[in-house]
């Protein structure tokens, strides 16, 4: 992949996330960052590459596995929380009346 | 192209498509649980992807399995334990600890791939290639590190542990920051001259220089900091997918970066503060006691709680404004067990959320769907404002600076121009405070020195329990 293709791509993935939250509701906001919060913890890939990479250089290893931690704590813990808050808003109001 | 190439295209681009839909559908109150699922859904995706792109191309060594298993386990299991018991009220806190190992994580990625170079894929070794290599590893460390020291800072004054040092709020900061900045600089073109040592120094000068921003700023706006630094790791997930020359992280992480932006944007119009003055203007207070005179209080009316009940009884509709002050008395159920009993008095009651109420949009949100308000009661500042002239009773429960008249009056007031709740409309308003303290902003709130307006004294989960004992006692909800 050369470099300019790869700037195109972060350009266009700017772009893209300028565009998908135009209007957010107030009580949505604490669930979105979260959840946006979570993504970027797709570092894991990178961390996943540089593990599957290594060919046996244990410190490296063990940065890789480290990294991948860290990066796995922010994706479940992350998604876990966001679906908690979120799991309130959705739960059927008035279910005694 | 041969199959594990093709393969892995076409779930990256499935992965991509999903994360943007689940992004686009967290930001609507219906699909938000789906689009939440979806994008995790996604995010596994891309690590079956990955995976077997690598096992139909180099393999994966046993060795290589052993340590991503352990970094996994312990990961997950970490993130899912915090994320089940943490309580509610400090969500802020939890994401931005979150957030911080996100940074985190990027910062190592990149440290790992400076300190021994990826073997293997096609090395062809132009100077071009290795200076793109350079900057973004440089861009990572500087990044990730600022997002894990500046989220660490945030969640440790959320949670109490720290406090404004008084020399952050003095001049010195800046100078001090700008030190940082400069010799990360510094580092950098070191590193780009092909000295691998100073990479040591972009890692501490920018770790250093993530605290040194964050620690100056007031509580009132770490919100919109936290919201900036997951932008910062949607950024540091960016510069690591160069990197690792990964199309999906960068297109992941400029989503992210993107996205986190605009929140910060919305954030920081809700509170009317422009991104400037909240990086670089320290806490309001600091500046606001000396301008805007904070006067003196000179008409405050102060009330019980059995005053407070036999007004409610008599009232048909109340408005309830909760605040920061809520949440840190835990009194959300205590608070629901108070309007269930109006309720059942044929009382409308309604509550008033103001964009920026609590630490974090949203909170008062999440904290009374906790306690099983519903939703459809919950109503938003501008559609609830021209309710005001109309209600009998609002009851402001730990909130300040958004119900301060000041914000629309006084255009000496650093608060003026931020939207408020009017609710000094009403015939009768409530304050639960503590005591007179003044608010996150530090300024004086004209409301309290209005004749409507009473004080009621008192930790609110207290006045609450109180205020439901005066009900009973009076036979309201009892019918």
């Amino acid at each position: 992949m050369s470099f300019i293709s790869l700037l195109w791509v972060l350009l266009l993935g700017s772009l893209l996330g300028l565009e998908l939250i135009g209007k957010v509701p107030p009580t949505l906001h604490t669930p979105l960052m979260s959840g946006a919060n979570a993504i970027s913890g797709i570092t894991m890939l990178a961390a996943l590459t540089l593990i599957v990479k290594a060919e046996g250089n244990v410190p490296l290893l063990i940065i890789g596995s480290v990294s991948l931690g860290f990066a796995l704590f922010n994706v479940v813990g992350g998604f876990f929380v966001t679906d908690r808050m979120l799991a309130m808003f959705s739960r059927k109001p008035s279910n005694k009346k | 192209m041969n199959l594990p190439v093709i393969i892995k295209f076409v779930i990256d681009l499935l992965a991509v498509l999903l994360l943007a839909l689940g992004i686009k559908g967290l930001s609507k109150v219906k699909s938000a649980r789906d689009a939440n699922r979806l994008a995790a859904f996604a995010m596994s995706l891309s690590v079956v992807g990955l995976l077997s792109y690598y096992l139909g191309t180099s393999g994966i060594a046993i060795q290589s399995w052993i340590w991503i298993i352990i970094g996994s386990i312990i990961g997950s299991l970490f993130g899912a334990i915090l994320a089940k018991k943490v309580p509610m009220t400090s969500m802020p806190e939890t994401v931005a600890l979150f957030n911080g190992c996100g940074g985190m994580s990027s910062l190592l990625v990149a440290l790992g791939v400076a300190i021994f170079p990826i073997s293997g894929g096609q090395e062809n070794f132009d100077i071009f290639k290795s200076l793109i290599n350079e900057v973004s590893i440089s861009v990572s460390i500087f990044v990730g590190a600022i997002t894990f020291t500046g989220s660490i800072v945030a969640m440790a004054k959320l949670q109490g542990w720290l406090s404004t040092p008084g020399w952050t709020q003095s001049k010195v900061r800046h100078f001090v920051n700008i030190v940082f900045a400069v010799a990360s600089l510094i580092a950098f073109f070191d590193l780009i001259n092909g000295n691998t040592s100073s990479i040591w120094l972009l890692v501490i000068v920018s770790s250093l220089l993530g605290i040194g921003v964050t620690l100056p700023i007031g509580g009132a706006d770490m919100p919109v900091v936290i919201s900036l630094l997951n932008s910062y790791s949607g950024i540091a997930a960016a510069a690591a997918g160069f990197v690792v020359d990964s199309q999906l992280l960068i297109v992941a992480g400029a989503m992210v970066g993107a996205a986190g932006l605009i929140l910060t944007q919305v954030m920081c119009k809700g509170m009317n503060r422009s991104l400037v003055s909240v990086l670089f203007g320290g806490s309001l207070s600091a500046q606001s006691t000396a301008s805007s005179g904070s006067g003196e209080y000179t008409n405050i009316t102060s009330c019980s709680v059995e005053e407070c009940a036999l007004t409610l009884e008599a009232a048909n509709k109340v408005i309830i404004v909760p605040g920061y002050g809520l949440a840190v008395a835990q009194a959300q159920h205590t608070l629901r067990e108070v309007t269930k009993k109006l309720e059942q008095n044929g009382i409308e009651v309604v509550y008033a959320i103001h964009p920026v109420a609590g630490r974090m949009p949203g909170h008062m949100n999440v904290l009374l769907a906790e306690a099983d308000v519903p939703y459809e009661q919950l109503k938003e500042m501008d559609v609830v404002n021209p309710d005001f002239p109309a209600t009998d009773v609002v009851l402001v429960l730990g909130a300040n600076d958004v119900v301060n008249p000041q914000a629309k009056n006084d255009s000496s007031s650093p608060l003026y121009g931020m939207p408020v709740l009017d609710v000094q409309e009403a015939r009768t308003v409530f304050v639960i405070k503590r005591g007179m303290s003044a608010g996150y902003s530090g300024i004086k709130n004209d409301l309290f020195d209005l004749p409507n307006t009473s004080m009621v004294f008192g930790d609110a989960k207290k006045v609450l329990n109180d205020l439901i004992g005066e009900l009973k006692d009076l036979g309201v909800g009892e019918k």
